[in-house]
């Protein structure tokens, strides 16, 4: 579904991608874990097209999507959680829930998948008119995973959803992105938390210093020594 | 003051042609709107979007830059006279509570309450005001929901010019008069108002302007009294700059703007 080969991204003249190629299968949940500063984010970026790659080619459905703007992508199908939420702070929930169907006239759809995300997140439905800029940490991630949702993507990309999250919220979170992939969703999750991450996913990479260092499936990456050593701190 | 000067040409272009006044007026609003909403389009075009990734000061000196650009057409266009608005407008005075007021400026307060009502109704209740306010909130994040940013602050540009083109008409309606550099002074207020108010509250910045009008009405009436005959009313406006230095430093937010803390 998603298949990106030789991805660089460069800020000036300081190389934080340096060529990457991997590829997300329809249906799959594929975890890409590293260290800080590996260039996680900075690949997120590059395919939601909030920056533009120094390189490589980005196919996704068979079509290259590194030349589109970044606001077609959401008719494309993809939708990204970006790294510290990204919620509108003075928009109150069912307005950020609505700013995600943004690329979608169906009324009667939009409504339906507005209750769907508030049967995942009971919690938001609850503050449907609180200003999200004043909502929990926690709270302001099950809204930008919401309203992700609310386009209905096919390809859901999640930056660090887990970031400075208490462990009780951290494992909600991560009951209702496995819920959200079990329904057929196709995720790439970007994740700090390595373990968490491998857990979820079926399979995943490990990047360092922008570049990818090692893949697998997630369960025999658990049982990697060098995983082990690096990244699940034994 | 291009709303201004567009309507008072097509006025005195009309006027001896015997149209009804109010078709006249008409007339007048849509040429001033129509061309204020193609100079707004245009000055975001050639002097805002290329500063999209520009730090903030920059497209601050460059609206110095563009309205010093438009008051030198201007006066090249219209000389640099002050102009007289025709008196075709029927002038019926009331007393209300003492105070005397013209029909004419209950029109100008209603229509800015029609006006208000109507953009918080875009703002505040429609997908493309909710597109509005995601756009100034975050910019890279209202694209990953798929708004073409560009063209909704076109469209916000071109909004903005069409109130400013209503807004030219009514002062220079109101007080008779237009020229070139009208619309210098109107801007600082306009600003000092919506910072009364609070910044992004339209309520807020209609009750500023209100509010701020009285302050420079009562002062100047009362700074020779005050000043024991130092200052005379031709200092009025030094009560909008010190109204702006007060809200600035003692209620940044302004009036009836919320604080929201944004939270990481
Ligand atoms: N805007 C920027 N300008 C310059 N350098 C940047 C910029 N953004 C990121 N970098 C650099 O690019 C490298 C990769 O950053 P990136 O944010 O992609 O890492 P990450 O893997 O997401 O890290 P983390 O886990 O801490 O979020 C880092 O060395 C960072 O300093
Ligand atoms: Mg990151």
């Amino acid at each position: 579904m998603l298949e990106v080969t030789g991805l660089r991204v460069a800020y000036g003249g300081i190389q934080a991608v340096r060529g990457i190629t991997f590829h997300v299968e329809q249906g799959e949940m594929v975890a890409l874990i590293g260290a800080n500063g590996a260039g996680k984010t900075s690949t997120l970026k590059a395919l939601s097209r909030l920056l533009n790659a120094a390189g490589g080619s980005v196919r996704y459905c068979g079509k290259e999507i590194s030349a589109l703007e970044p606001h077609q992508l959401v008719s494309e199908g993809i939708a990204l959680v970006p790294e510290g939420r990204g919620v509108f702070p003075r928009m109150n929930i069912l307005e950020n829930l609505l700013m995600g169907a943004y690329s979608r006239q169906d009324k009667a759809g939009i409504a339906a998948d507005s209750a769907h995300v508030f049967s995942l997140f009971p919690r938001l439905e609850e503050r449907a008119q609180q200003l999200a800029g004043t909502l929990s940490g926690g709270e302001q991630q099950m809204l930008a995973i919401g309203r992700a949702l609310m386009s209905r993507p096919k390809l859901l990309l999640l930056d660090e959803p887990s970031m400075g999250l208490a462990p009780l919220m951290v494992q909600k979170i991560f009951e209702v992105i496995r819920a959200v992939a079990e329904e057929g969703m196709t995720v790439l999750l970007v994740e700090q938390n390595a373990k968490l991450a491998l857990e979820v996913s079926q399979r995943g990479y490990v990047m360092e210093s922008g570049e990818i260092t090692l893949t697998d499936e997630s369960s025999k990456l658990l049982a990697n020594p060098r995983v082990r050593e690096a990244y699940l701190g034994e | 003051m291009i709303g201004a000067m567009v309507a008072l040409t097509v006025i005195k272009l009309l006027a001896a042609s015997g149209l009804p006044v109010f078709v006249i007026i008409l007339v007048a609003l849509a040429a001033a709107a129509a061309v204020c909403m193609a100079v707004g389009y245009t000055i975001e075009r050639i002097a805002y979007r290329p500063l999209r990734r520009a730090p903030k000061l920059a497209p601050l000196i460059t609206a110095i830059g563009v309205s010093i650009i438009l008051q030198n057409l201007a006066m090249l266009i219209w000389g640099r006279n002050y102009h007289a608005f025709p008196p075709i407008l029927p002038t019926s005075q009331h007393e209300i509570f003492g105070a005397t007021i013209t029909s004419l400026q209950v029109a100008i307060v209603l229509i800015a309450a029609l006006m208000m009502t109507g953009l918080i109704i875009l703002i505040h209740r429609t997908r493309l005001g909710r597109a509005m306010r995601a756009t100034s909130e975050n910019p890279p994040i209202a694209q990953l929901m798929g708004v073409n940013i560009n063209q909704i602050i076109s469209f916000t540009f071109i909004i903005g010019s069409a109130l400013a083109a209503v807004a030219g008409l009514m002062v220079s309606a109101n007080y008779s008069i237009a020229h070139y550099y009208m619309g210098f002074m109107l801007g600082l207020k306009a600003f000092t108002a919506a910072v009364l108010g609070g910044i992004g509250n339209i309520a807020g910045a209609v009750l500023g302007g209100i509010l701020l009008g009285l302050i420079e009405s009562l002062g100047a009436g009362y700074i020779g009294d005050l000043t024991g005959g130092f200052l005379g009313s031709h200092y009025q406006d030094i009560f909008a700059f010190f109204v702006l230095i007060c809200v600035l430093i003692f209620r940044p937010s302004g009036l009836v703007g919320e604080k929201v803390s944004e939270r990481a």
